[in-house]
């Protein structure tokens, strides 16, 4: 492993430019001449494609030329003198401009004496200060040459240079369209003055135009190009290697025909022929020309192909690595896990290490480890010595030996252990908070556990999803990963400023049903309780003495909450009844905390939920710092879990039960809607119905419909879930934000009601009508998918049909939109990744232009900020004043 | 509930000390907050240690909000913006307020603004009137027929060729032209702008040329007759009167902001359209990065998406700080990268790495994707910005220790 004392040198920077012939020539360490790689014996044939001077594949054989073996010979380039030259395709767009814009007879820019000495002097000034002006005016300059018609300096006539796509030129002369060869072409290009490249942005030291057209082809190193050996031992060669085979073949026989003096056209065509080949070694999709085929078919995979595209080397190879000390397994859910932590599958822990130094205070415990060996955890897999050794434990037999070897200095390659930070990521990575730190708890089974109250920042479940783990190696990646990257230090979200951590479904199921007014618990119970959340102090005074000592829930949530804590909250399950008296709420909805003591309100998605500013977890991670946090949620999540252990919460169909009367009372409410809307399609059909302004008489129905069921949906579903109750679990799930809404509860128990397809009734499918059980032109409710029955009742089958057609549109939907987010996110990712802050507070790009003279006008970090403001002005105001200015907010409302 | 201490004297001098430190603070603190605070604490007398202790406090918190140098807030804001878009709708809806129009939003149209396409698919004014025209329906109605295109198409029952003839007949409808505020003559001296006679007959104008040829001619010339201009606003289509709160605004479907500001009746300070690249050259770049940021806070906010301001505000200002609107893209943003390998690294990759050949490009590996290609470790972003290497000797103990910040 390269560690920072190896690195002596570092790139400063990357300079391109195009090789030249000599330099091609001078860089090759042999001629390639021969079409072939190996001999009947398998030995690599000497100047073939496979010479052992171009580097080294075989694991154990010197490279010929630097004598290293695989693993440090770097491979080195060979060359192909070209019988005749041939365009490079990737400059033919460049070649055809520079054609157009220099003389065919002196080589000069296409532009009189004067005005070069203008564009020369600005030019000059331009590269100095602005680089990417410069480009524009070259740029200005190629464009404004390519239209002149007579050389300014020699006076010759220009010709209309035609490219015939991908590589052939053409002169309209006169006589007719002429053909220019790559030796013409060539020539023409090295008649251009290295003056006057530079003023068409060309850089004659890096490319001369003549090295656009190639006569010496660089073989690159078989290391570039490996074969493969199959199983059955045939040997396979590299798309690269196979290319290069038909370059060298044709140029030899293009070659020998020259020497005989071959008719001109039969040269003509093998030079054509070559050219194709050529072409297609460096690109094999150039449009107009068939592309190079492998003897199977498929298309062979080119220098471009090599670097284009997500799989490609940059996207592919270059941005995106791959990495050891990593591991995937499934995920499960583990509550008494704090969120923090990661469980670790044993077998996992006894494959990923972390190196540790051994010194005189860890010694004894790492010879203890060595001892141990690889297979026994815990372990340590290898040892480092400090000359660069490494031992492997898995093999030497006597391990005692090396343990009492081991000194300080070396390095233990141990197994993960409790108390390690390693790198947590579920993908897709969206944001920051998809890759987190954990620590370290080695479990048995075979899964990674997590506290369930980081599923939303990951966007976990556990249908079956799985997750990648990363063990940082060096000390400093350990200390970014604990003090940025620990899952506490990212409880705030830095896209809204709240937290994106906290209590779902279940947990605030069980914090409303503990800190309800009627929730009493009797001795052995509190202590349970207080068990779970890991509570040390003293057991607060029971809130009734007598006939038992009982204890109220919001005493125990009180246990967790810091001494001088104060806060105010309208709970979720809030009728919003508007007539507020905060002592006598009917659903206890005020929540009121005053020094760390809940005096009323239930506890609910609004006061603990995630993803919501406000909550009592917000104030707690702004005022009383992350790590009072953690412990805050380890405990709470611990705590209502066992409550709702305790108390039990089940949903069962039972729950969607509704009386007749209530039945009733939905049909009633469908019939009618079913009568509103046949006196709508009347009127519309007698012509009576008015259309409303900007919309046609179909859509004035359709408009008029749509209110009409909608309408009635909803109350079909105001009416079923008055009649279910509040102490119905479905209700409270909803009520409190536990999970569903109203709406799921009146599609389970009331109706589903009018199902929409792009937007619009049911109304494709068949010939004018949506489903062979209607009638053709039917505009009634039924035949444009009203599905008047609920999931409970169950559908009929062309209801059940015109569910399952919006159920397919829904699928198709998300399907689109996450490979368009996807791309968006990857544009904006890409364009705004260099953008950061500086000492100076500005904010910069790359180049360090600012973009932005302080970040978002105030300087404020969303991620430690209150819902996007700078400060919590209500939290501090009445902290300051007290009551004084609780009573301001009071007479408001 | 709570007795309040009810001095007069004592209350305005407390309140006077209060504007005398929040003065003070005005270039420390943003604005904003001071003024939520004013709002906050109007009304109640406040003590001078209060007050000291409220702004002490607020001062503190403000410190502790700021971003820390080497904060890679764009790919925050990159990640802040993408997150979301995946729980975003893909169909366009009807406008909410005006339900004729149909209107792009949701992803679709988020991926507009950030492409800064020319013109967006659904082209939408929300002009808004002066003191005169703003409160009475009809005065309003009046500017609307001064902006919205109309044709003769518009106004015409039919318009027929007659083929004996090689004239074109025009039946105007009356009630038409009388909703419009035109008359038969407005017809007629546009038609005067083509070659050609006019006979009117009441509500009949017939239409011949020297130029009708044949039978080709009269087809063509028909078709121009139809799109001919009688009044309103090129790119206008339809014009909505809405009512908000106590005033009326017209809502268009089409825009041309240059055109409508210099209509009379409307107020040119409110008015705007959905079409940035529009704002950019007739109010200026300024006004563009200001529309970018209420486009995106619209969709976001109509998905019922809570995404901060600063990240919006982020985008907007990486597409406009160069003086014209960029896209994020490979056409704008990226593509104007400085470093070769981070344009390659995005897309087009063979073209980036042959230009930079010809023109001998240099990396001068600035930035995070090139940082990343070479393996360099660390990329000069965050943590990895900092270029100061702590000394050999151990720095002496300082009386005075600061708390705070890590650098």
């Amino acid at each position: 492993m390269l560690t920072p004392e190896h690195i002596t040198k570092r790139i400063g920077a990357i300079e391109f430019g195009v090789l030249d012939p000599e330099t091609i020539r001078k860089m090759s360490v042999t001629a390639v001449i021969t079409a072939d790689t190996y001999d009947e014996d398998g030995m690599p044939i000497r100047s073939g494609l496979m010479d052992r001077r171009l580097g080294t594949i075989e694991p154990g054989v010197r490279c010929e030329t630097c004598g290293n073996l695989i693993d440090s010979c770097p491979g080195h380039f060979g060359h192909i003198e070209l019988a005749r030259p041939v365009i490079h395709v990737g400059f033919v767009k460049i070649i055809h401009q520079l054609l157009r814009a220099t003389c065919r007879s002196c080589g000069r820019l296409l532009l009189p004496q004067d005005e070069i000495e203008k564009y020369k002097a600005r030019m000059k000034r331009y590269r100095e200060r602005w680089k990417a002006l410069s480009l524009k005016l070259a740029n200005m300059i190629l464009k404004k040459a390519m239209d002149v018609e007579e050389c300014p300096h020699c006076h010759a006539t220009q010709y209309k240079i035609k490219l015939e796509k991908p590589t052939t030129f053409y002169e309209e002369r006169e006589e007719g369209y002429i053909r220019l060869t790559p030796s013409e072409i060539r020539a023409r290009l090295e008649r251009i003055s290295d003056e006057d490249l530079e003023l068409i942005g060309i850089n004659p030291k890096t490319a001369r135009p003549e090295w656009f057209v190639l006569t010496v082809l660089p073989v690159p190193p078989v290391c570039v190009r490996p074969s493969i050996t199959l199983e059955s031992g045939v040997r396979s060669e590299d798309d690269l290697t196979h290319k290069l085979v038909d370059i060298i073949r044709i140029n030899e026989r293009l070659r020998e025909n020259i020497e005989a003096g071959a008719p001109q056209p039969i040269i003509e065509d093998l030079w054509e022929l070559l050219q194709y080949h050529v072409t297609t070694y460096f690109d094999n999709e150039v449009p107009g020309i068939p592309p190079a085929k492998h003897r199977s078919g498929r298309p062979l995979r080119t220098l471009a192909q090599r670097l284009k595209g997500k799989e490609g080397r940059f996207r592919g190879s270059l941005s995106g690595k791959r990495v050891d000390f990593s591991a995937r397994t499934v995920i499960s859910p583990d509550p008494y896990l704090s969120i923090n932590e990661v469980g670790v599958p044993i077998e996992i822990a006894k494959r990923l290490t972390v190196p540790e130094k051994v010194t005189e205070f860890n010694i004894e415990e790492m010879r203890r480890l060595v001892l141990n060996g690889p297979f026994e955890y815990p372990g340590a897999n290898y040892i480092i010595r400090p000359d660069g050794k490494r031992i492997d434990l898995r093999y030497p037999k006597d391990r005692k030996a090396i343990a009492d070897a081991l000194k300080p200095g070396y390095i233990v390659e141990r197994h993960l252990r409790d108390g390690d930070i390693v790198l947590f990521n579920r993908q897709p990575s969206l944001h920051r908070m998809s890759m987190m730190a954990h620590k370290v708890r080695v479990l048995p089974y075979k899964t990674f556990r997590l506290n369930l109250l980081v599923c939303p920042p990951y966007n976990a479940d556990f249908d079956g999803d799985e997750m990648n783990l990363h063990v940082p190696q060096s000390e400093e990646a350990r200390a970014e990963a604990r003090i940025l990257m620990l899952v506490q230090e990212q409880i705030i979200s830095p896209r809204y400023g709240a937290p994106i951590i906290g209590a779902l479904h279940d947990y605030i199921t069980a914090a409303f049903l503990l800190t309800m007014k009627s929730t009493l618990l009797t001795k052995d119970k509190i202590v349970q309780l207080l068990m779970a959340g890991d509570y040390r102090g003293e057991l607060p005074e029971p809130a009734i003495l007598h006939p038992v000592k009982l204890w109220t829930g919001k005493q125990v949530i009180s246990v967790f909450l810091p001494k001088d804590f104060n806060y105010t909250q309208e709970a979720s399950v809030c009728l919003k009844c508007n007539k507020c008296t905060p002592a006598k709420c009917p659903v206890d909805a005020f929540v009121v905390i005053r020094n760390g003591i809940l005096l009323s309100g239930v506890i609910d998605k609004a006061t603990i939920g995630v993803e919501k500013m406000g909550t009592i977890l917000h104030k707690i991670v702004r005022e009383y710092g992350t790590d009072f946090a953690r412990r805050f949620l380890d405990s709470c999540g611990r705590v209502f879990l066992a409550f709702l252990d305790m108390h039990g919460f089940t949903m069962g169909l039972d729950n969607l039960d509704i009386p007749k009367e209530a039945i009733e009372e939905i049909i009633k409410i469908h019939k009618e809607a079913e009568k509103q809307v046949s006196k709508l399609i009347d009127d519309f059909n007698k012509g009576k119905l008015e259309a409303e302004p900007g919309m046609t008489l179909e859509e004035t129905l359709e408009a008029k419909i749509r209110e009409v069921l909608d309408s009635a949906r909803n109350r079909a579903g105001e009416i079923a879930s008055r009649y279910l109750g509040i102490a119905n679990e479905v209700i409270v799930m909803t009520l409190t934000g536990a999970r569903g809404n109203i709406l799921n509860v009146t599609q389970m128990c009331a109706c589903l009601g009018q199902q929409y397809l792009r937007g619009e009734r049911i109304h494709r499918g068949y010939t004018e009508r949506s489903l062979p059980h209607f009638r053709k032109r039917d505009l009634g409710v039924k035949a444009r998918g009203y599905v008047s029955s609920s999931f409970k009742k169950g559908l009929t089958p062309t209801e059940f049909f015109f569910h399952a057609m919006t159920g397919r549109e829904g699928l198709v939907d998300t399907a689109v939109r996450t490979s368009q987010s996807g791309y968006m996110q990857r544009r904006l990712i890409n364009a705004l990744q260099d953008i950061h802050v500086e000492y100076d507070g500005t904010v910069r790009t790359a180049e360090g232009s600012i973009v932005q003279f302080k970040y978002g006008e105030d300087g404020v970090d969303p991620a430690k900020s209150y819902h996007g403001k700078p400060v919590d002005l209500d939290y501090i105001l009445s902290k300051v004043l007290g009551d004084k200015y609780a009573a301001k907010i009071w007479k408001k409302k | 509930m709570i007795n309040m201490p009810r001095k007069s004297g004592k209350r305005s001098e407390s309140i006077s000390y209060l504007e005398e430190r929040l003065k003070a603070l005005e270039d420390k603190l943003p604005l904003p907050l001071i003024e939520e605070l004013r709002e906050k604490v109007k009304g109640i007398p406040l003590s001078k240690d209060e007050v000291d202790k409220i702004v002490n406090y607020i001062l503190q918190e403000y410190e502790k909000s700021i971003v820390e140098p080497g904060e890679a807030v764009g790919t925050v804001a990159a990640q802040s913006i993408g997150e979301p878009s995946t729980q975003m709708t893909l169909r366009t809806f009807h406008y909410a307020g005006v339900r004729e129009f149909n209107i792009t939003l949701g992803l679709p149209r988020f991926i507009e603004i950030v492409d800064a396409r020319r013109t967006p698919s659904t082209p939408m004014m929300v002009i808004y009137l002066d003191e005169e025209h703003r409160y009475s329906r009809k005065k309003a109605e009046e500017v609307a027929r001064r902006i919205q295109y109309v044709t003769i198409e518009n106004v015409a029952k039919s318009i027929n060729e007659d083929l004996s003839s090689l004239s074109i007949i025009i039946e105007l409808d009356p009630e038409l032209l009388k909703d419009k505020g035109l008359t038969v003559d407005h017809v007629i001296k546009a038609l005067q702008r083509l070659k050609g006679e006019t006979i009117v007959e009441g509500n009949r104008i017939i239409f011949s040329s020297p130029d009708i040829t044949d039978f080709n001619k009269l087809r063509k010339i028909r078709e121009r007759i139809t799109s001919l201009k009688l009044k309103g606003i090129r790119g206008i289509k339809r014009v909505v009167i809405r009512k908000e709160g106590d005033e009326y605004v017209l809502k268009t479907e089409g825009s041309n902001l240059a055109a409508v500001l210099n209509v009379d009746g409307v107020d040119p300070t409110r008015t705007i359209t959905n079409d940035i690249h529009e704002i950019a050259e007739v109010l200026g770049i300024e006004a563009a990065r200001q529309a970018i940021i209420n486009e995106m806070q619209s969709v976001l906010e109509d998905q019922g998406l809570d995404v901060d301001i600063r990240h919006l505000m982020l985008v907007a200002d990486i597409m406009t700080h160069t003086g014209r609107v960029r896209q994020i893209g490979r056409h704008g943003v990226s593509g104007e990268k400085e470093s070769v390998l981070a344009r390659a690294a995005f897309e087009v990759t063979v073209k980036q790495i042959i230009d930079a050949s010809i023109h001998g490009s240099v990396d001068e590996l600035k930035g995070v994707a090139e940082n990343v290609i070479i393996g360099s470790n660390p990329v000069p972003i965050g943590s990895g910005l900092v270029k100061l290497l702590m000394g050999f000797t151990p720095p002496k103990k300082e009386v005075e220790t600061q708390h705070g910040g890590s650098s």
